[in-house]
């Protein structure tokens, strides 16, 4: 059998699916963001993942590969953003475009790679550390998994596993004072609640797992 | 929710538009991008340019000071959320005239990222930009370098704008702007929340009647929940925080800032300035100079922050110098 691919309307979809996923968790993410930020960042993702949605139908028309596209919606976030989340999540998805420059499809094993070079991008811009207490300590467990993949491992069975870890990893955040960003600050203060950003992140990532599973 | 606006989602473009149309005499939108603000007052001959920014919620920060002889540009972002580097970039090319641009902005780790980022793509086409960022919330942090920017912004803007007025190449600015940075101390209390435009909810729960010393102008839980006190009361203790950190003595020289954040009546905010400007008295420091008003605010949040800047005569000059801004004016 041949390997399943994921093709440009599988990103399409995941990038349509992401938008109504930032609308829906806005005020989830947001209330997070107040308990040790400002507050605001379900309202930051709903900003930059509006303007993804508003350009898709174009974009989906011109862009040559997924490496175009990804770059292309990464710089969205980008400039639309600002704030911490704008450059993580825009090198994220700009980055995630390193590898498979020209492609009109990839397998899982190039999407694994996709996935790392976006966290590594992430840890570039952030200069943060596991346990910082930000969407690292979510991004990290997921890319253990990732990383391990084998071809002929169950596709959803890996990306299941990649977002459960990437969930724990976002439990994890709760206990941890931070090292980054405006928790920083708090000291104690931060320690009981969980990282808006780690949250964002495996929520992120299970959009991808779901429209995953709609294809398989 | 008590705010005057039309969709959440617009206000910051509305914002600028107003802001645009009432002061079309000193500023105008960027034609490359349509959050950066920029000055129609900037010298004829080619000089450093000051870049200020930050997110939208703080006016007159940051656009307000973008004028004659002060500020030429302001990076806008969304509320409470820093400027992307576009933008940012955006406001290099709109003012560069050839000897550089300095960046001046709060210490947060969003800004810094996206000034940062926009500084590289600068430096790839050759035009050199240099950053100050501003530390003066004494209560956000025990080490200096990890302390936030807030009202006492203002001072090293005015600083880093007269240092470019006086011809001063870009390291000379620099430095005179990290002097003024160096000297500055702020702390505020806040006693609620701001409303955030797009949800129209507080961002944080506060009941009638607390107060918080050590909140951040974008709401970030300060350090201790407390009964609101008295005016005097809740002043002497910000000014003991601000006397034990800046080591401040008698016969030191400053100039005094009561900044409203936004909701606080003015008559509160010289009820405020009348108890600090004694204390500092009794403990024989000089007031050169006062502002009192809302310079950095946090849209309706009721509160208010005191910042000093010590003095000496260089620092003094550049405060002094003339400057036309339509929210900050020294009569040439």
């Amino acid at each position: 059998m041949r390997a399943l691919m994921l093709n440009k309307s599988y990103f399409i979809e995941t990038l349509k699916k992401l938008a109504a996923m930032a609308e829906e968790n806005r005020d989830h993410l947001s209330k997070l963001d107040s308990d040790i930020g400002d507050g605001d960042h379900g309202i930051n993702l709903t900003i930059g993942f509006r303007e993804v949605e508003k350009q898709l139908p174009q974009l989906s028309e011109s862009v040559t590969d997924i490496a175009e596209l990804m770059k292309k919606v990464g710089m969205i976030l980008l400039s639309k953003v600002g704030g911490a989340s704008g450059p993580l999540y825009g090198s994220f998805f700009m980055k995630m475009a390193t590898h498979i420059i020209g492609k009109q499809e990839v397998t899982f094993k190039e999407f694994c790679q996709m996935y790392q070079d976006g966290v590594e991008a992430v840890q570039i811009r952030g200069k943060a550390e596991l346990n910082d207490k930000t969407m690292l300590d979510a991004l990290i467990p997921g890319l253990e998994i990732l990383k391990n993949y084998q071809e002929g491992d169950d596709l959803i069975n890996t990306l299941e596993n990649c977002v459960n870890e990437m969930k724990l990893g976002s439990d994890k955040t709760i206990p941890l004072m931070a090292k980054k960003g405006r928790a920083l600050r708090l000291g104690e203060r931060a320690v009981g609640h969980r990282d808006p950003g780690s949250e964002s992140a495996w929520m992120i990532m299970n959009v991808f797992l779901q429209q995953l599973k709609t294809i398989s | 929710m008590k705010r005057l606006i039309n969709d959440g989602y617009d206000v910051v473009e509305e914002l600028l538009e107003g802001y645009c149309l009432a002061h079309s005499d000193y500023v105008e939108l960027d034609n490359d991008c349509n959050r950066v603000i920029v000055s129609k007052k900037m010298s004829s001959e080619p000089r450093v340019r000051i870049i200020v920014g930050g997110g939208s919620g703080h006016e007159p920060a940051f656009l307000g000071y973008v004028g004659k002889d002060f500020a030429d540009a302001a990076a806008v972002g969304n509320v409470n959320t820093s400027p992307s580097p576009e933008y940012c970039y955006a406001a290099v090319k709109a003012v560069d005239a050839g000897k550089g641009c300095l960046f001046v902005y709060g210490n947060y780790a969003g800004d810094v990222m996206n000034f940062d980022m926009a500084a590289e793509l600068a430096a790839e086409e050759g035009i050199r930009v240099e950053t100050v960022t501003t530390t003066d919330d004494i209560y956000s942090s025990e080490n200096v370098q990890d302390r936030r920017g807030v009202a006492g912004n203002v001072f090293v803007f005015k600083v880093a704008g007269s240092a470019a007025a006086k011809g001063y190449d870009l390291d000379k600015v620099k430095a005179l702007t990290q002097k003024a940075n160096a000297n500055t101390y702020s702390i505020g209390v806040a006693l609620s929340s701001s409303t955030l435009p797009v949800t129209g909810e507080p961002i944080f729960d506060m009941k009638d009647g607390d107060m918080e010393v050590g909140m951040g102008i974008h709401g970030e839980p300060g350090i201790e929940r407390t009964k609101l006190e008295k005016a005097d009361v809740v002043v002497s203790q910000l000014i003991d925080h601000i006397l034990a950190d800046s080591k401040l003595k008698s016969g030191d020289e400053i100039e005094l800032l009561i900044n409203g954040l936004g909701g606080l009546a003015l008559m509160d905010q010289y009820i405020c300035y009348r108890k600090a400007h004694l204390l500092l008295a009794e403990k024989g420091i000089k007031i050169y100079k006062s502002l009192v008003g809302n310079y950095v605010t946090s849209m309706d949040m009721v509160g208010m922050s005191i910042s000093v800047i010590k003095l000496d005569e260089e620092l003094k000059q550049l405060l002094d110098h003339p400057c036309d801004a339509p929210y900050f004016k020294v009569a040439y």
